[in-house]
């Protein structure tokens, strides 16, 4: 905090009010809504409802298709979370390197953040189309029998696929300026005392990225919990049998479509408590980041 | 620095590949979107524009029956522009206002008050969305821009940032204005305001297109056609591809989908230095 400060009664809480306002209304009145229903039994009307204490919780975690969806949260996070941060650090140590040319391809990389998921969804869906699409013809003409309408890990394959080449672009931007921000002087030594790119890369490079990475990976993460269901929505619908619903598109199908809302109300508390515990790791991270 | 002839042409090589990856979809949807339906139908996804760019792209913006609903993309791409400012200039200011109290006042509630802030990274809206959903419509404020944007602005990401920022800028500026006899109101709007002008610029642009591009919280909370954002308008064309036994209308859903990218993909790219100082500075 500041050395100094102003010191007056009125001003500050004026200031704060309207974000205090708006956290009140849209988010503290609905997270003890939703923390209120995940105790609660609606009848099959929603006329009635009685408390159940944690019988939302043990459906949940009991019921298959919930258990399901969580493993494949998990894998799909994990494998969209590795493979673009693998790709783009591989491009930005490139695009880093090179001097002929560097501003196009940094530009030709990074514009892809600003494609929406849903946009994203779309391309690759088309591009899958069994009717049109490039990619589904290339595989299956390769001798893959290939059929994401039908088969899970193909349908697993599109969406991760989806959900790589639109976080790339993000990843690229954060290494490349990490990249950047190692010092000539390091990077000078390191060639006089080591002629292979790959040795340096893995003995200087890579090390001093890592705080990088380590954040990268909480984003990405993150990402993918949250930010692939426009991507989910538009490409495979959670389908086949929703095996590609990752817990995020779970909670919409049941609450809004299926109204289980006690169910769905469970779901999102379950949901609070990982990323809670995601977020409380980044800072902790960035807290002893700030320090050295 | 040395580098090998061969390390030179791997470079290139490896970039201008990674480089097709990010733009081979887009262009095969623009140039497919440049054709008859019936053409495409046929024929798959196309590599080479035709001649169909006027029509298909005019039919889209002027005409409601070719994106399946009330509204042409027009209406939809001023959607998402009210969206998209609404959100940034929203978040700008509110955010710029919480954090300045946090920073430079001593006052009792000071604590609580961060925690709660705080607290809203925990919870992204997608986790809360159905008592969310269930709040606005109590309030009355399902299908209205107000409705659409408020619940988007609770969260804690801009204040956060604005709070670094003004924890680097030299307490003696502060001290130096008291001396001259500002109040705080005065010293915010005088100094810290104009101080600020990049960095707001910065996360002004990353706010416009994280807006632009929200997809779930629009989707749920418009149910009438007149508040679709382009976003939206995607996946209803897209709903409808297969209805009524017609040839399906592909080219229109990408003449939809480029619509929706080019806006935020200018932005990014005219932008291109503030962008990135933004979003490398904000999210650390």
């Amino acid at each position: 905090m500041k050395r100094v400060q102003f010191e007056h009664s009125a001003v500050p809480y004026l200031f704060i009010a309207p974000q205090i306002l708006i956290i009140s209304i849209f988010f503290l009145w609905p997270a003890a809504q939703a923390l209120y229903q995940s105790f609660l039994l609606e009848d099959a009307f929603g006329l009635s409802s009685q408390f159940v204490w944690f019988r939302n919780f043990e459906d949940v975690l009991s019921s298959s298709s919930w258990t399901r969806s969580a493993i494949f949260t998990v894998v799909f996070s994990v494998l969209v979370s590795v493979l673009s941060i693998a790709i783009s650090l591989f491009l930005a140590v490139r695009a880093d390197e090179v001097i002929r040319g560097a501003k196009t391809y940094k530009t030709l990389l990074m514009w892809g953040y600003a494609i929406a998921p849903p946009v994203a969804g779309l391309l690759g869906n088309m591009m899958f189309n069994p009717l049109m699409g490039d990619l589904y013809k290339a595989f299956n003409s390769f001798g893959f029998e290939f059929n994401h309408i039908q088969n899970a890990n193909d349908a697993a394959f599109v969406v991760i696929l989806i959900a790589v080449w639109k976080q790339v672009s993000v990843n690229f931007i954060f290494f490349l300026s990490g990249l950047q921000g190692i010092p000539k002087s390091v990077q000078e030594a390191a060639t006089l005392d080591c002629k292979s790119p790959e040795r340096r890369f893995w003995t200087i490079t890579f090390p001093l990225l890592a705080p990088t990475t380590f954040f990268l990976l909480v984003i990405n993460l993150t990402y993918a919990f949250f930010e692939t269901f426009g991507i989910i929505d538009v490409s495979t619908k959670g389908a086949p049998g929703g095996s590609t619903a990752t817990l995020v598109y779970k909670v919409y199908v049941d609450g809004f479509l299926g109204a289980d809302m006690g169910g769905s109300a469970a779901q999102s508390v379950l949901l609070m408590i990982m990323v809670s515990v995601l977020t409380v790791f980044q800072f902790r991270f960035i807290e002893r980041k700030v320090h050295y | 620095m040395y580098q090998s002839k061969w390390r030179i042409f791997t470079n290139h090589t490896i970039l201008v590949l990674g480089a097709l990856f990010m733009i081979l979809p887009v262009w095969i949807a623009f140039a497919s979107s440049t054709h008859t339906r019936e053409y495409v139908f046929q024929n798959g996804l196309q590599f080479w524009p035709g001649g169909e760019f006027f029509s298909n792209y005019g039919a889209i913006l002027f005409d409601a029956e070719a994106t399946k609903g009330r509204v042409t993309a027009l209406e939809m791409l001023f959607n998402s522009m009210v969206l998209g400012l609404g959100f940034a200039i929203g978040k700008v200011i509110i955010s710029m206002m919480a954090a300045y109290a946090i920073v430079y006042f001593r006052f009792k509630l000071a604590v609580p008050l961060f925690w709660i802030i705080f607290s809203t990274l925990l919870l992204p809206l997608e986790v809360r969305i159905v008592p969310s959903y269930e709040v606005v419509a109590d309030l009355g404020l399902l299908n209205s821009y107000t409705g659409l944007i408020l619940p988007l602005i609770a969260s804690a990401t801009g204040t956060f940032f604005f709070r670094q920022f003004y924890r680097s800028v030299p307490d003696e500026l502060l001290e130096a204005a008291r001396l001259d006899g500002a109040g705080p109101i005065r010293f915010f709007i005088d100094i810290l305001v104009p101080l600020s002008v990049t960095m707001i610029a910065a996360i002004f642009i990353i706010m416009f297109v994280v807006g632009w591009n929200q997809y779930l919280w629009p989707l749920l909370m418009t149910t009438d056609d007149q508040l679709y954002t382009i976003v939206i308008g995607i996946k209803q064309v897209y709903n409808s591809l297969y209805e009524g036994g017609q040839i399906p209308q592909f080219p229109k859903a990408f003449a939809l989908t480029i619509m929706a990218t080019i806006p935020p993909v200018l932005v990014v790219v005219i932008f291109q230095r503030m962008f990135v100082k933004g979003l490398v500075e904000t999210e650390k």
